[in-house]
C-alpha cells in the first residue's frame, strides 16, 4: 500500500492577518499560461526584438514599395540610358557595363545601387520590389502548407481506422517525392495549364500562385505526420476524455480541445518554414523556373548577375545581401520564438 | 551551527568516527530567478549494516543530498559547502578524479526509475560489466562471471541468458533488481536508494525492500534510503530523518517518529497515511498549503505557513526565528520545533493519536 | 528481416509506379506541342504529323503511358520509331530525349558520376564538420566556443546557396585566382588527375555542404546536450566513470542515432542532383541535366531524372529504417 503525503490546494486561510502581512515579504509567484511565459521571455530577447524590427523594416518595404520606387524616381521595369545630365550610364561598346559607380556597377547620387547592365534598370527599384515577391510567396506557400498540414494531421490522428491509414501512404508518398524536382519541373506545367484551361495569362500572378501552391503542397506531408502523431497522444489524454464524456462531439473537441495544444508545434513549424521559401523561391527563381522577367526577384536578379561577376560583381551581391538579411532575420526570430516556447526554463 | 543525529546502537568502526557522517551540509544552486536553496544544514551518522531513513515532500532537499554524498555536483554550478565524512574521508574538499574512485566502488547509488537510468542501447551485462572493469582489473570473464552471480542473487531467473537482453525487455521489478545488482558490483559499503520502489508495484515494492534487507545482512552495508513513502521507512530503517524546506525538522529512532513524533509536520504526515482498519466514511486528513519554494525561504520555521499549531507559541517566534534541532531524551530523538515539549507531547496525545 | 525487406521492396515499386504515372499524367497534359520540340525549326503540319505518328502522340494517354512504362518494364526495352526505321531502346528505357534523340538513359549515366562525386565529398564534409562543431559547442555549453558556433551556425544556415556559392567563386577564382575557372567539361577523376580533380570540387563541395554542416551543427549540438541531461549519464558518473567515458561512450551514442538517418535521407535526397550547385559551377551532373530538361520541356528526360531521382530517395528511406533498427535496439521493424 503506497503511503503518501497529499497536497491540499487550499491557499493558506484562517492565518491572522498580521501574519500574513510578515510571510508575504516572499515574491507572489504566480502560474502563468505557456504563451505568456514565452511573450515575456520574448520581449527581454534582444536579438528576437532587433531581429523582428528588422522584419517590420522589410515588411514595411514590401508594402510601400510604390511609394519608395516614386521617391526614388526609377520605375523598377525601366530601361534608362541616360543619366540626368544627358550622359549614357551604360558602356554600349563594351557589352553594356554601366560606366562609373562602385566596381563597375553604376552607382551615383541618382541610382543609388546602380543600373543593370545592358538594359540599365535600377537596381534598387527592382530590389524593392523583389521583397514583395520573396514575402507574398513565402507567406502564401506556408499558409498553405500549414493548413494542409494540420488539418489533413489531425483529421488523420483524431479519426484513425482506413481514413488513416490512406492518409498516412498519401503523407508517405509525398515525401517520397524528391521535392525540388518537382517543384520545378511543376511550376511551368501548371503555369501553362492553368493559362490554357482557365484562360489566365502565364503572367506573373499567375505565376505567383502557382508557386506558392506548389511549395505549400509538397510542405504539408512533413507537419501533417507531426501533427498526427501529436494528435494520436492527445487524443488519449483525460481531457479529451472528459470532454466527450459531456457530449462534445468531434469538431468540438479538435478545434477546442486538440488544436490549441497544437499551437507551440504549428508557431515552431512555421518559423521554419517562411525563411526556408524565401529561400527555395529565389532558388528556383534563380534557376529559371519561378518568376519571369520583368518582374524583379533576388534569385531572378543573382541569376543574371551571375554572368556579369568579374566586371560588376555588386550586382550580384546586393540582391545577395538583400537575401541573406532577410532570411537571418527570420532564423534568428525563428531560434527566439523557439527558445521562448521551450518549457525547460534552464539557460547557460 | 552544528546539529548531529547520531544513529543509536553503535556499531562503529572502533576508531570513533561514524562510517558515515555529514556536517551541515549545504547544497544552494544559483538560477536566473535566485539562489535555490535546496539543502541548509543538513547532518547525520550512520554506521555500516544500519539504514537510515530520509523522509521529505518533493523540493525538500532529500535526493540533492544524496547526489552530494557522490559527488555529483561538483563541476557543475552548485554550491556545496559542510563536511561528509566516509570512513575517514571527507567527500566535500575532494578533487573530482578522488572521488570519482569512491563512485560505485565504496558508495553506489540506485535509482528511482530503472528503465531511464539504464543506458538503452547497451545490454544489460554489459553495463553490470563495465561498473566492474571501472574499479577492478580484471579480464572480462571475470567481470561476467560475477554480473551473472549477482543478477542470480537479486533474484533474476535465467542470469545467464538475461545477460545478453537489453533494459526495455525486462519488467520494471527486474529491472530494479538488475540496478541493485549492478550497484552491488564493487562490494560497496554504501548504498544510496533514492525512491527505490516508487516507480514499481505494490507487490514488488515488498520483494524489492526484502531484498534490500537480505543483502544488508549479507555485505554489512549502510544504507541510505530516500523516500516520501512512510512504510518504506518503516519496514526498512533504524533511524529517520524527516526533511523540510532543505532542513531536517525530526530525527531520531525509527519508533520515536513514529510512536512519539513531536514536529507537526511529522504529524501531518502520519496523519495522511490511509488506514484500512478505518471506516470507510474517514477523511484524509491533508496538511494544506503547497511546499515553500527553494529560493524564497520563509525567515522563520520553514513550515510555519501550513503549520495549524502556531497558536501554541508565545509571539512571533515562528515567523521570525528558525527554530533550533534540540534533543529530547537521551535516545537520539530531535527536533525542530518552537513549541514547548511538553505542550507538544499533549498535543500528540490529546489531538493526534486517536485519528491515527 | 527477410520478410520486412520484402514487404519494404514491394512498397518502393508501388510507390515508383504511383510515381511514374503521376509524373507522366502531370507533364504530358501540357498542351506544349512535343512534336514542335522535336521537329525543330523546319515544322510544317506534314513534319508534326509524322512525328506524331513515329512517337505515338495522337494515342490516348493511358496508351502513351503503357507504351513508355513497358521501356522500364521489359527486360529488352522498347522499340521506338514507325515501321520500318525502328530502334531499339534498351532497357532501362525512359525513352530518346526530345532534344536531341539521344537515350535519356545514356545521358543519365553520363551525369551521374559529376553528381555522385560532388554529393559524397560534400557529404563528407558537412557530416565530419557539423557533428564536430556541434559536439564541442553541447560540451563547452554557455562558453564562448559553444556561442561562436551557434552563431557560425545560424549564419550558415540562413546563407542561401545561390550567394554562398558566387561569393565563393567570385573570392578565390575571379579575386584571388587561387583556384581555376570551374570547366564546363565534366572533370573526371581519371582523365585530370588528383591535384585538379580537388581543385574542381573544393569549391562546389564546400558550398553545398555549408547549409547542411550548419544544421548538422545545431542538431548534434541540441541533440547532445539532451542527452547530457538523461538520467543514465547520471547512472554512468555514479558507477566512477570517467568523463571521456561517458560522454563519447554513452552520450554521443545515444545524441548521434537520430543524425545517423537524418544524414541517409539527406545524401540520399542529393544523389538526384545537386541542382544549385552544379548550376553555379557549372558542373554536368544530374541537377544541370534535370534543369536543363525542365527548361526546355523534354518530357522523357523529365520522366527518367524524375525516377531515377525517386528511386535513391525511397531506397534511403529503406536503408535509414534497418539502419535505425540495428542501432536502437528499442526499435523494431513492424
Amino acid at each position: 500500500m503506497t503511503l503518501g503525503i497529499s497536497e491540499a490546494q487550499t491557499p493558506e486561510g484562517g492565518l491572522p492577518a498580521d501574519h500574513l502581512v510578515e510571510t508575504t515579504e516572499a515574491k507572489q509567484i504566480e502560474g502563468r499560461s505557456l504563451g505568456q511565459i514565452a511573450w515575456a521571455r520574448l520581449k527581454k530577447d534582444k536579438i528576437a526584438v532587433a531581429s523582428a524590427i528588422v522584419i517590420l523594416l522589410i515588411i514595411g518595404v514590401a508594402i510601400f514599395a510604390p511609394l519608395i520606387v516614386k521617391i526614388n524616381g526609377f520605375p523598377p521595369d525601366q530601361f534608362n540610358k541616360l543619366d540626368a545630365d544627358g550622359n549614357p550610364l551604360l558602356n554600349t561598346r563594351d557589352g553594356g557595363i554601366p560606366i562609373g559607380g562602385l566596381w563597375g556597377s553604376g552607382t551615383s547620387s541618382e541610382h543609388w545601387l546602380g543600373v543593370e547592365p545592358q538594359n540599365g534598370r535600377d537596381v534598387f527599384s527592382r530590389l524593392v520590389y523583389g521583397t514583395r515577391v520573396s514575402l507574398l510567396v513565402a507567406l502564401g506557400g506556408t499558409i498553405i502548407a500549414i493548413v494542409l498540414g494540420t488539418v489533413i494531421g489531425m483529421v488523420s490522428g483524431y479519426v484513425r481506422g482506413w481514413v488513416d491509414t490512406l492518409l498516412s501512404r498519401l503523407m508517405d508518398i509525398m515525401l517520397s517525392f524528391p521535392t525540388l524536382l518537382f517543384v520545378m519541373a511543376l511550376t511551368p506545367v501548371i503555369a501553362s495549364r492553368g493559362q490554357d484551361l482557365f484562360g489566365i495569362p502565364d503572367d506573373n500572378k499567375l505565376r505567383l500562385g502557382v508557386l506558392m501552391f506548389v511549395l505549400g503542397f509538397f510542405g504539408w506531408a512533413y507537419l501533417a505526420r507531426i501533427v498526427r502523431g501529436q494528435v494520436l497522444s492527445l487524443r488519449e489524454r483525460e481531457f479529451v476524455e472528459a470532454a466527450r464524456s459531456l457530449g462534445a462531439g468531434p469538431v468540438y473537441v479538435i478545434f477546442r480541445q486538440i488544436l490549441p495544444n497544437l499551437v507551440p508545434t504549428l508557431l515552431v513549424y512555421t518559423t521554419l518554414l517562411i525563411p526556408s521559401y524565401i529561400t527555395a523561391e529565389a532558388a528556383l527563381s534563380f534557376l529559371g523556373v519561378g518568376i519571369k522577367e520583368p518582374t524583379s526577384s533576388w534569385g531572378r536578379m543573382i541569376a543574371d548577375a551571375s554572368a556579369w561577376i568579374e566586371s560588376n560583381p555588386l550586382y550580384l551581391f546586393f540582391p545577395g545581401t538583400a537575401l541573406f538579411i532577410t532570411v537571418l532575420a527570420f532564423n534568428l526570430l525563428g531560434d527566439s520564438v523557439r527558445d521562448a516556447l521551450d518549457p525547460r526554463a534552464g539557460r547557460s | 551551527m552544528t546539529e548531529s543525529v547520531t544513529t543509536t546502537t553503535t556499531a562503529g568502526n572502533g576508531i570513533g568516527r561514524p562510517f558515515l557522517e555529514l556536517k551541515d551540509l549545504q547544497v544552494h544552486f544559483p538560477t536566473d530567478d535566485g539562489l535555490v536553496k535546496a539543502v541548509n544544514g543538513l547532518s547525520f551518522t550512520l554506521e555500516r549494516g544500519k539504514t537510515l531513513g530520509i523522509v521529505g515532500e518533493s523540493g525538500s532537499g532529500k535526493s540533492v543530498s544524496s547526489l552530494a554524498i557522490m559527488g555529483l555536483q561538483k563541476g557543475t554550478r552548485a554550491r556545496v559547502s559542510g563536511e561528509i565524512w566516509l570512513d575517514g574521508a571527507e567527500l566535500v574538499s575532494m578533487s573530482v578524479p578522488e572521488i570519482r574512485r569512491l563512485r560505485g566502488r565504496q558508495v553506489a547509488m540506485i535509482f528511482q526509475d530503472p528503465l531511464s537510468a539504464m543506458h538503452p542501447f547497451y545490454r544489460i551485462g554489459d553495463q553490470l560489466v563495465e561498473a566492474y572493469l571501472v574499479h577492478n582489473d580484471a579480464p572480462k570473464s571475470v567481470a561476467k562471471k560475477r554480473a551473472i552471480d549477482l543478477l542470480d542473487r537479486v533474484g533474476i531467473p535465467s542470469p545467464s541468458k538475461r545477460f545478453d537482453d537489453y533494459p526495455h525487455q525486462f519488467s520494471g521489478g527486474m529491472r530494479q533488481r538488475a540496478m541493485i545488482a549492478m550497484a552491488l558490483m564493487c562490494d560497496p559499503q554504501l548504498l544510496i536508494a533514492d525512491e527505490p520502489t516508487t516507480a514499481l508495484d505494490v507487490t514488488v515494492q515488498a520483494q524489492i525492500l526484502d531484498l534490500m534487507m537480505d543483502l544488508q545482512k549479507e555485505f554489512n552495508s549502510a544504507i541510505v534510503i530516500i523516500t516520501h513513502d512512510l512504510g518504506v521507512v518503516a519496514q526498512m530503517a533504524q533511524d529517520v530523518v524527516v526533511m523540510y524546506g532543505g532542513r531536517v525538522v525530526e530525527s531520531g529512532p525509527v519508533r520515536d517518529i513514529f510512536y512519539r513524533p513531536e514536529m507537526p509536520y511529522t504529524w501531518g504526515l502520519l496523519g495522511s497515511i490511509p488506514r484500512v482498519n478505518r471506516g470507510g466514511d474517514h477523511r484524509l486528513k491533508s496538511i494544506r498549503g503547497t511546499p515553500p519554494s527553494l529560493i524564497n525561504l520563509p525567515n522563520g520555521c520553514p513550515f510555519q505557513p501550513r503549520c495549524d499549531y502556531q497558536q501554541h507559541v508565545e509571539g512571533h517566534s515562528c515567523v521570525a526565528e528558525v527554530p533550533e534541532l534540540l534533543q529530547i531524551g537521551t535516545g537520539g530523538h530531535r527536533v525542530r520545533c518552537h513549541i514547548e515539549s511538553e505542550r507538544r507531547k499533549r498535543l500528540f496525545a490529546e489531538q493526534i493519536k486517536p485519528n491515527l | 528481416m527477410a520478410r520486412y525487406l520484402v514487404r519494404r521492396l514491394l512498397q518502393t515499386v508501388l510507390i515508383l509506379w504511383v510515381i511514374s504515372a503521376i509524373t507522366f499524367f502531370l507533364f504530358w497534359v501540357t498542351p506544349a506541342n512535343p512534336a514542335l520540340l522535336i521537329c525543330g525549326k523546319n515544322c510544317n503540319t506534314e513534319t508534326i504529323a509524322q512525328v506524331n505518328a513515329t512517337y505515338g502522340f495522337d494515342d490516348p494517354l493511358v496508351v502513351q503511358y503503357g507504351t513508355y512504362m513497358k521501356g522500364l518494364v521489359n527486360p529488352t526495352g522498347r522499340m521506338i520509331g514507325t515501321e520500318g526505321s525502328e530502334r531499339n531502346c534498351p532497357w532501362p528505357c525512359f525513352g530518346e530525349s526530345y532534344q536531341n534523340g539521344i537515350p535519356v538513359w545514356d545521358s543519365i549515366a553520363d551525369s551521374f558520376p559529376a553528381t555522385f562525386w560532388l554529393a559524397t565529398g560534400a557529404a563528407v564534409l558537412w557530416l565530419f564538420f557539423g557533428v564536430l562543431l556541434g559536439l564541442l559547442a553541447a560540451l563547452r555549453k554557455g562558453k564562448w566556443l559553444d556561442k561562436l558556433s551557434v552563431g557560425i551556425a545560424l549564419f550558415g544556415v540562413s546563407f542561401p546557396t545561390i550567394v554562398f556559392g558566387y561569393l565563393l567563386l567570385f573570392t578565390f577564382i575571379v579575386k584571388l585566382g587561387w583556384l581555376p575557372f570551374p570547366d564546363t567539361a565534366n572533370a573526371a577523376l581519371l582523365d585530370v588527375g588528383p591535384a585538379k580533380w580537388l581543385q574542381f570540387y573544393i569549391l562546389p563541395w564546400i558550398t553545398l555542404a555549408l547549409v547542411y554542416a550548419a544544421l548538422y551543427t545545431r542538431l548534434t549540438r541540441a541533440n547532445m546536450i539532451d542527452t547530457m541531461n538523461e538520467d543514465y549519464i547520471r547512472t554512468a558518473r555514479a558507477k566512477g566513470l570517467d568523463e571521456r567515458t561517458v560522454v563519447f561512450k554513452h552520450g554521443l551514442r545515444s545524441a548521434l542515432t537520430p543524425i545517423v538517418t537524418i544524414f541517409g535521407l539527406d545524401l540520399g535526397g542529393l544523389l538526384g542532383g545537386a541542382v544549385i550547385t552544379e548550376q553555379i559551377f557549372s558542373i554536368t551532373g544530374l541537377g544541370k541535366f534535370s534543369i536543363d530538361s525542365v527548361l526546355s520541356n523534354d518530357l522523357p528526360a523529365i520522366m527518367g531524372v524524375v525516377l531515377f531521382a525517386a528511386i535513391f530517395v525511397v531506397v534511403a528511406n529503406i536503408v535509414v529504417d534497418v539502419l535505425y533498427a540495428f542501432i536502437d535496439p528499442r526499435v523494431r521493424l513492424s
